[in-house]
This record gives structure tokens, C-alpha cells and sequence, in this order.
């Protein structure tokens, strides 16, 4: 088979199939966004209704953010995304594979799916307000525990930084784990039975063929789940600000970077929302080009390699 | 022997991972409803197991809010998702099959790019999106929340990701030598090879339309093209003459509502998909 | 995807507002030609920004004449944003930016503000809204009526007036009659007051409240509005860029951390508005009393009560204070003046107008006259407070406010500054500490902020 000049004769249609792609993302993206890196430039804000500047200010905005708090509140999104993120990969991937196990012999699979997914639909601002009227201190929760005897009196959940951070952390597993939990599921279904099979005939046990198996396979979806995670966990925003009211309460623990970038954002203070905002695309494409290559180990094409010593860096 | 105990110990654990985690999802549903059906002054007296009275009186309430057309929102709420969920999972299938079934000059460019781009922070770019709207005469119109989502990077990374692990580019060559077009065979063959992503993506994807506030808020100002998140928001704004909770858990009630039937519906399509499979080598 | 969707919903508010300053390029061309054809006459669309239909229903009450459409055609837009996120504001603000550009009937005539940020639109350098002498109206003749405050408070750095009130919001002191039974026989307003007369008599109330299980209040954010709409100096002096906080928002603080920590207040009730709060107005509360204007009895304590009517009383507060108010202005380039003019005027100035909305909604209206007389008239009695005629303690109290003097950045600073300090009450941070998170989340919230002073 002469493959050379078949693919370039096809060339044509891979360059086709991408167009619509890339023309809604200039248009919808791309212009925008030099909007945004322009402004980062300037001292550009509101005050009341006056408008103040556009004044160029060269590196001014970077410089005043990296002698602000914000590497605080990239520490509190970097917690409060672990505190999520780590029961939700771990229980989702357990789910995933009884799921997929046939000889489990799981029934009601289909409803346990259909739960798990629930909480996903809800918006995350609705969904911070139930929690927020929920574990308030006079809310259902503590007048559950104290008619069960659990606590004399009510707790103060959203009173310490462990505690509302612990909230934070416990909504986003409930909203993403059974997102996650899917995708893992697809990516084991994908895999194909035979292997599976060919495992067991060899007698190798559920752990091992967890580990050796369906680990190495599922490397790609597990890849794309920890990247998507950690643009979520970068731009955590709705949960936090509405369950601390923009604040970040108790003593700004739960501020977030995107907490951040709003309360520039809500002054209308352009030039730093936009430093800001380069900060964090930097910051995100550092962190996924990181996981991507830790992950993927070649940057494009092909299947993924099997390469078993590399098998628990998904995990990391 | 030992290996049939080591399943029944699984099992039961399993069950019982299973149905802690239920409860908890259900839980907080549970409590909404029952929240929804109960009047702002019995809210009031405290939590309670029991659903009360009030829940076609809340829903008559919401209904009838002259300030408010519910139905009007979740119908343009359903229009807007439906589109953006079949536009986002059809072009970014389409791109991640372009880039991963041919080979042409700039692909490891375009593939970086995309790569590159899935990191941007959404809210960076509002700012020009809404004066670039405006100049396109497209303010206050339901297509700027439909057509961004072609160019979708994480669905696309989703699609391309799938494919790697399904399609045996062989299968393509067969389909060539059987004298099938290019395009032909993306909608033919490969789409219904990718059925189980483009099930689960595009649930993911209308969901998030159907959730979305942040680019509606910008764009809609007319009150018969408001979606459902910003009905929510005019509801429960922090205004003492809004303190009837019971019409807000309702609210909210009737928002995921429709989602939910969408959900049940498609998850079925779902697990059918990923059962039925596609040609694995 | 979804998360990413997710992630910046509730940001919109403000990256809405940010907008406004970057896009002038609305439908700017056909003001031209509109304001031609309208420059002799009326418009026919009067638009009114608000954020909820307080002002609609009120006004729809005693000005029919342009209920939807009236004899000369003229139609009200209402343009209802809520204040949740600050989103009204924000709205009202890239609407005010492009408004000398916009269609004549696109142009904002009346928009309403309250209280906390009436400044940022009376500050006579942003010139948004008209002095009402502009309009044909003389605050010394048409407005002699009403309480000098309000005139106050709608009024420019030059003295000049540029808004007009139909409510006034003074507070007065709601109390439980059944728990001022238990615990000092009796629940005659004129002795409960006497107990709560000034705030160390009522902190010694408050020792005899606690030893009985009773909490005084229910959250140190009551109390924050009588210090606070009290201060003598405003927060930022017009000119500057520092926050001077004044020595009553120390009392304000020193004071509650104290009644705090002595249980005179509910720790588990963290400041207002909230599930909480709403529960301690509830029949299960052990929180005798709140310091509430009439908006805050009618629309708050009311919906929120369980129990059967006439357990709550009213009597004097340890202070008088004004809490809220809503300001009907003209909006600059307006294309319906005699309209407006006319609105303003039936709305805050008409005695009968005045009194029909103080029967039909329970304010407090804007008349000295008119709310004298109803102090002493029997047919304004609240069936909530059992009988009990609140305007015969209203009218005092609203006779002897003195408003604090107002700046533009007054809404940021007190939100957040109680806001700051709830941890330290807690005592989830030292003073300092609390003192610090107040100074950067106003530089945030105002960028052209540079220092905060504190007293010594």
C-alpha cells in the first residue's frame, strides 16, 4: 500500500472538516479575547459612573497583582479544587469499573446511573443556595443532627474556614462524580471484551486487571477528565461566591481566583480584570500542558502507547 | 471457590457505596421538592420530612407572576440547548475526525491550538463578545448563545479522545475502497461509531446551555427571550418584597424539571449506545 | 464544557456593567431624527428604571392617568432589574452612558434609587440626573411638606436637589409582647421603651432578656444601621480617595463584638436577610425585638411571622435612625420633562396621593402634615401589631432624623465592612486582621481608593 499520496490527495478534507471550528472560534473567541489583553495594558476603571482612563500603564496591572493577595486565593482554589476533585476521581473510577464489570452482576445499574448523574443538572448557583439554606445553623441539617442526638448544639458550619471549605468540596464531588463517573464508564465500554476476557483466563483478579487493564486503556478519557477538572477547579466560582456571599468568608479562606477577577470584574476595573484574566490563561496552559504530557507522553496522533510502567500517573 | 467469595464481598460493598451515594444525590432533590411544596410561613417553622400543600399554589404563583414568562423562557431555553448540544456534539465530532483521520500540513498546529485554547478562562472574553455582538446586529438575538458552541476545545478533546481509543483508522480505508465519499463516510460510518460520546457530550453540553447565565445575562435584555437562569435571577433577587421562598424552591423545581425529563430520556439512548457499540477491531 | 459554562455564571452582573464603558455603538443613529420630531413635543414612551414594582404599584395607585396608555398616548416602559449582584445598578449605569445617544424613546425618564447609593447619582459632577428646579419644581414651595431629610439626602455636594421621596424610613424598635411579658410583666410600649430608651439602658434590658434565655436582638447587623446612618462624616470626603471610618462605626464594632460574646445577641444569626434572620422573626425565636423601619415590619417581619397577629409591638428605638428610602428621579435628556414633572410631583408632593398609598401599602410617606394627622388617627392602626398605630411612633422619630452625610462609595463600604468584621465577631480573626480584609476589599470594590483611616 503507497499511503503518500493518498493522504495528501485527502489533505483537502482535514483542512474542510476543521474550518467551521476555527471560524467560530475566531469570531466568538479570538477577537474578544485581544479585546481583553489589550486592556490589561491600561488603568481603565469606573468610579461611581465617571470612567477613568484608558491611561496606559505598561506592566503596572501585573506588577500590583503580584503584590496583592492573589497567590493566596490561588492556594484556597488549588484546596478547595483537591478537596473536591480527589474523592470525585476515586469514586468515580471505582463506580465506573463495578459498572462495567459483568461478573459483578450489579442490578439496577440503570437507576444507580441516573442518580448519580442528578445532581449535575442543577445549576451550581441553585444548588450553593439549597446548601446555603440547608447547612445554615438553624437549617434541616443541624435540626436533624440535634434530633438525633449527634450535637447538643447547632453547628456553625459556614463559620470556619475547614468547614465551609469542606462544603465547597462536598458540592463539587456531588455535581461532578457522576459526570465523571460516565465518561469513565464510555472509555471501559470502549475497551475492547476480548482483552478482558483473554485476562481472565490468565486468573488475574479484579485489582490487578483494574490496574493493569483498564487503567493503562482508559489513559485518554483520564486525561481529559483531570484537565477538564482542573479548568473547573481554576474558574471554581458560582459554589464558593454564593455560599460566602462574594467574600470568600471566613477571613477570605474560600476566595477564589475567579472570586478575585469578579470583584474587579464588579468595579468595572478593566485593566486589572484583564492582567488578571492573562494570568490565570497562563497559569491554566502551564498546568494542562503539564498533565498533558505527563498523561499522554506524545503530544498528538495515534493510539496511545502502552507503556505499563507509566501506569499511575493518572493518579498523581 | 475463593474467587466466587471475593465477588459477593464486592458486591455487597458495592451496593452499599451505591446507596450512600444515592441517598445523598437524592437527598437534596428530595428536600427541594418538598421545600417547593411547602408555604413561606411553614418554611418558616422549620424542616420538614413531609411535603405540604402549597405545590400547585407555588407553581400558580410562579405561573402567573405577570413579571415572569416561565413558559415563554423554557421554551427558548429548550431551543437555545437543543441547538447548541446538536451544533457542539456534530462540529466537534467533525473536527476531532478531521484532525485525527487525515494528515495534511498543519495538523499538529491545529491540534495544539485547540489543545492551547481549551484552557481559556471563559469570563476573559465576555467583554469584547458582547461589542462584538452588538456591531454584528445580533444583541439581544438567541444566536449568540447557539453558535459558539461549535468551536467547543473540551468537547472536541472528548471526541478526538474517543476516537483514538475506537476507530481503527483500517475501517476508513475499507469504506474508501468501497467507493464511499469523504464526507459520506464521517456521517455514515464514523458518526454512528461515535454515538456513545455524542450521547454523553451532548447531555454535557445542553445541560450547560440549559444552565448557563453568565453570556444570556449579556446578551437578551427583552423579557420574551430570557432564558430560564435568568428568570431564576430577576426571582430570587435580594429584595425584601421577594421573601416567599416557597415560590423560589418552586422556581428552581421548574427549572431542572424539563432537564431532567431531557436526561431520562437521552440516558437511555445512552446506555443503548455504548451496549450496542460500534466495530471494534 | 459544562464547567466552563458554569464557572462565570454569576460574574455577568459585572461583566455587563463593564461593557457599558467599551460600547457606545447601540442604535446610535436614529437619535437624530427622533429628538427632532419630539423636540417641541412630548415622547411617547416614558421609561422607568427599577428594580422592583414598589414604585409601579404605588404609583399605578394615584396616577391612572398613565396607567398603560393615557389620553395623549403616552405609554410607561417599566425596565425591572433586580438588585440581586448589584445588577440593577449596573444595567441603569451602560443605559445612563449611552443615554445621550439613544432613541428619544429609548432614553431613560425616571429611574429610581435608594438610600445607599442615591449619591453616586446626585453627585452633581455626573450630572445624570435633573435638578428638579430644571424640571419646573421648587423644592421650598411644592416640597414644604416633607421632612427635611429626605430633601437632604437628594441632594447634591451644591445643596441643589436632584430627587424626591414618597417613603420615609425611620426605625423604631419591634418587640415581642409575649416575651416582654415573661420577663418584665408587662408589655406597655411606653415602659418597654423606657427600657430601651438609649443603649446602656438597654444593655442592663438586655441582661434581664438573657437571664431569662432571651436574646435582645437577633444579629449585630441590626444595630449596624443606627450607628451607621448616624455617622457624622461621610465615608469619603468629596475630592479624595480615602476612607475615613468614623468613630460611631467603632462603637458599632466594639459594641457588638461586646453583646456578642455577652449572648445578648443570636451567634447562630449572622447578619440580615438571611434564612437564619428570617427564622429568629419566626414563633420558635427566642429574639425579643428588632430595630426595623415600616418597610422592614410590612415586607420582613410580617411575611415571616407564624404566629397569630398582635404579638409584636412597636416603641421607640435606642436611637433615631433612618433606614433606607427609595428616590424618584429625572433622568438628564429626558424627552417627556412635563411628564416626569408631573409623576414626581403626584408621587411626592400630592398630600392626598401621599396618604392613599400610606393606607393602601403601610409606608411611611413623605407628608409632616400628613403623617401628624395619622398619628393620631385610629383608621391607620396595623392589625399585626394588634391594634398598636405605628405612624404615632414613626412621626417623631422621623421628625428628628438627622441624615448622615452621603458619599458615592457608601454601599461598598458598609456592605463590606460588616462584611470584614463578622469574622472578627465570631472570632474567627483578630481585630486587626478584620481591619486589614476591610481595607483591601474596598480598594477592590473602588479602585480610585487609596488609604483607609481608622479613629484613634
Amino acid at each position: 500500500m503507497n499511503k503518500k499520496p493518498k493522504h495528501s490527495s485527502y489533505a483537502k478534507w482535514g483542512y474542510l472538516f476543521i474550518l467551521p471550528f476555527f471560524i467560530a472560534f475566531f469570531i466568538f473567541s479570538f477577537i474578544p479575547l485581544l479585546d481583553t489583553v489589550r486592556y490589561s495594558f491600561f488603568e481603565y476603571y469606573r468610579s461611581g459612573i465617571k470612567e477613568v482612563g484608558p491611561n496606559f500603564v505598561g506592566l503596572a496591572n501585573y506588577k500590583s497583582l503580584l503584590d496583592s493577595d492573589m497567590l493566596k486565593y490561588a492556594g484556597n482554589t488549588l484546596i478547595l479544587w483537591l478537596i473536591g476533585f480527589i474523592p470525585q476521581i476515586v469514586i468515580a473510577l471505582l463506580l465506573a469499573n463495578w459498572f462495567t464489570d459483568m461478573r459483578l452482576k450489579l442490578r439496577g445499574k440503570q437507576f444507580f446511573k441516573v442518580v448519580i448523574y442528578l445532581p449535575n443538572l442543577i445549576m451550581a448557583s441553585a444548588f450553593a443556595m439549597l446548601f446555603f439554606a440547608l447547612f445554615s445553623t438553624n437549617g434541616p441539617i443541624n435540626s436533624i443532627l440535634m434530633s438525633m442526638g449527634l450535637t447538643e448544639t447547632p453547628i456553625d458550619f459556614m463559620g470556619t474556614a475547614f468547614g465551609t471549605r469542606s462544603l465547597i468540596g462536598l458540592m463539587n464531588f456531588l455535581m461532578w462524580f457522576g459526570n465523571t463517573t460516565i465518561m469513565l464508564m464510555a472509555a471501559i465500554m470502549g475497551i475492547s471484551p476480548d482483552i478482558f476476557e483473554a485476562a481472565e483466563l490468565d486468573g488475574c483478579g479484579s485489582v490487578r486487571r483494574f490496574f493493569s487493564i483498564t487503567l493503562p486503556l482508559i489513559r485518554p478519557i483520564l486525561a481529559y477528565t483531570l484537565i477538564t477538572s482542573i479548568i473547573g477547579g481554576l474558574q471554581m466560582f458560582d459554589v464558593p461566591q454564593i455560599l460566602t456571599n462574594g467574600q470568600g468568608n471566613p477571613d477570605r479562606t474560600s476566595m477564589t481566583l475567579i472570586m478575585f477577577l469578579n470583584s474587579h470584574l464588579k468595579s468595572r476595573n478593566y485593566g486589572m480584570a484583564g492582567a488578571l484574566s492573562v494570568y490565570l490563561f497562563i497559569v491554566s496552559a502551564v498546568l494542562c500542558f503539564f498533565v498533558y504530557r505527563m498523561t499522554n507522553g506524545k503530544q498528538d496522533g495515534g493510539a496511545p502507547k502502552k507503556s505499563r510502567n507509566h501506569k499511575g500517573g493518572a493518579n498523581a | 471457590m475463593k474467587h466466587k467469595r471475593t465477588k459477593v464481598g464486592e458486591t455487597i460493598l458495592a451496593y452499599a457505596v451505591l446507596i450512600v451515594l444515592s441517598f445523598l444525590c437524592l437527598f437534596f432533590f428530595y428536600i427541594l421538592l418538598v421545600n417547593a411544596s411547602r408555604s413561606h410561613a411553614e418554611l418558616q417553622r422549620g424542616f420538614s420530612w413531609l411535603p405540604g400543600g402549597y405545590f400547585l399554589e407555588n407553581l400558580k404563583a410562579v405561573a402567573t407572576d405577570g413579571n415572569f414568562p416561565m413558559f415563554k423562557g423554557i421554551l427558548n431555553s429548550l431551543i437555545v440547548s437543543s441547538c447548541s448540544a446538536a451544533l457542539c456534539t456534530y462540529f466537534s465530532a467533525l473536527t476531532a475526525y478531521g484532525l485525527y483521520a487525515y494528515n495534511f500540513k498543519f495538523k499538529k498546529l491545529a491540534f495544539t491550538f485547540i489543545m492551547a485554547i481549551l484552557v481559556m478562562p471563559t469570563q476573559v472574553t465576555a467583554m469584547g463578545f458582547l461589542r462584538l455582538m452588538t456591531n454584528m446586529s445580533l444583541y439581544d438575538t438567541l444566536w449568540p448563545l447557539i453558535l459558539p458552541s461549535i468551536a467547543s476545545p473540551s468537547v472536541f478533546y472528548f471526541m478526538y479522545s474517543y476516537l483514538e481509543s475506537s476507530l481503527p483508522l483500517s475501517l476508513v480505508e475499507a469504506a474508501r475502497i468501497d467507493g464511499s465519499g469523504e464526507f459520506m463516510t464521517f456521517n455514515r460510518i464514523v458518526l454512528p461509531i461515535m454515538k456513545p460520546a455524542v450521547a454523553v457530550q451532548a447531555i454535557f453540553s445542553f445541560v450547560g446551555s440549559w444552565n448557563n447565565y453568565f453570556v444570556p445575562a449579556l446578551i437578551i435584555q427583552s423579557k420574551d427571550k430570557m432564558t430560564v437562569p435568568i428568570l431564576i435571577a430577576t426571582l430570587r433577587g435580594a429584595d425584601y418584597m421577594n421573601f416567599d421562598m416557597g415560590k423560589i424552591y418552586m422556581m428552581i423545581t421548574v427549572a431542572i424539571v424539563p432537564i431532567i425529563i431531557v436526561y431520562l430520556l437521552l440516558s437511555k439512548y445512552i446506555i443503548a449506545g455504548i451496549t450496542l457499540g460500534g466495530v471494534k477491531e | 464544557m459544562k464547567k466552563r459554562l458554569l464557572a462565570g455564571a454569576m460574574a455577568v452582573a459585572s461583566i455587563a456593567a463593564l461593557l457599558a464603558g467599551c460600547d457606545g455603538s447601540g442604535s446610535s443613529q436614529a437619535a437624530g431624527d427622533a429628538t427632532a420630531n419630539t423636540a417641541s413635543a412630548e415622547g411617547q414612551v416614558i421609561n422607568i428604571y427599577s428594580w422592583n414594582d414598589e414604585f409601579r404599584t404605588r404609583l399605578e395607585a394615584v396616577y391612572p392617568e398613565v396607567d398603560q396608555t393615557s389620553d395623549d398616548g403616552t405609554e410607561i416602559h417599566w425596565v425591572i432589574n433586580p438588585n440581586q449582584d448589584g445588577v440593577y445598578q449596573q444595567k441603569l449605569d451602560e443605559a445612563l452612558l449611552n443615554q445621550a445617544t439613544a432613541a428619544a424613546d429609548d432614553k431613560i425618564d425616571i429611574f429610581l434609587s435608594e438610600t445607599d447609593y442615591v449619591y453616586k447619582y446626585t453627585d452633581a459632577d455626573a450630572d445624570v440626573t435633573m435638578p428638579l428646579t430644571d424640571l419646573g419644581i421648587d423644592p421650598d414651595t411644592d416640597l414644604a411638606d416633607q421632612y427635611p431629610f429626605t430633601k437632604t439626602t437628594a441632594s447634591d455636594q451644591n445643596g441643589v436637589q436632584r430627587g424626591s421621596t414618597w417613603q420615609c424610613c425611620p426605625g423604631l424598635l419591634v418587640y415581642r409582647r409575649d416575651i416582654a411579658k415573661d420577663v418584665f410583666g408587662t408589655d406597655d410600649p411606653a415602659v418597654i421603651g423606657e427600657k430601651v430608651k438609649d443603649w446602656d439602658t438597654l444593655k442592663q434590658t438586655a441582661e434581664e432578656l438573657k437571664a431569662k434565655g432571651y436574646f435582645t436582638l437577633a444579629s449585630y447587623a441590626d444595630t449596624f444601621r443606627v450607628y451607621g446612618n448616624n455617622v457624622s462624616q461621610p465615608w469619603v470626603t468629596a475630592g479624595e480617595t480615602t476612607v475615613k471610618v468614623d468613630p460611631l462605626i467603632m462603637d458599632w464594632i466594639e459594641s457588638s463584638k461586646e453583646w456578642l460574646d455577652a449572648g445578648y445577641l443570636d451567634k447562630t444569626v449572622k447578619g440580615q436577610f438571611n434564612d437564619d434572620w428570617n427564622k429568629a422573626m419566626g414563633s420558635a425565636s427566642k429574639v425579643f425585638a428588632f430595630l426595623l423601619p415600616p418597610w422592614g415590619i410590612d415586607f420582613t417581619l410580617a411575611p415571616n411571622w407564624d404566629g397569630v397577629d398582635g404579638t409584636w409591638a412597636v416603641c421607640n428605638p435606642p436611637m433615631t435612625y433612618n433606614w433606607g428610602g427609595s428616590y424618584v428621579h429625572a433622568c438628564t435628556g429626558t424627552d417627556n420633562p412635563e411628564h416626569v414633572k408631573d409623576i414626581i410631583l403626584s408621587m411626592t408632593a400630592n398630600k392626598d396621593n401621599l396618604i392613599k398609598i400610606s393606607k393602601d401599602y403601610q409606608d411611611f410617606t413623605n407628608t409632616v402634615s400628613g403623617m401628624q394627622e395619622a398619628s393620631t388617627d385610629d383608621s391607620f392602626a396595623s392589625s399585626f401589631l394588634g391594634g398598636q398605630n405605628a405612624y404615632a411612633y414613626y412621626a417623631p422619630v422621623a421628625e428628628n432624623i438627622q441624615i448622615a452625610p452621603l458619599s458615592a462609595y457608601d454601599q461598598g463600604c458598609v456592605e463590606l465592612l460588616q462584611n470584614s468584621f463578622s469574622d472578627y465577631f465570631q472570632g474567627n480573626v483578630d481585630f486587626d486582621r478584620a481591619k486589614e480584609n476591610f481595607e483591601t476589599a474596598i480598594k477592590e470594590r473602588y479602585p480610585d481608593i487609596t488609604d483607609v483611616q481608622w479613629p484613634e
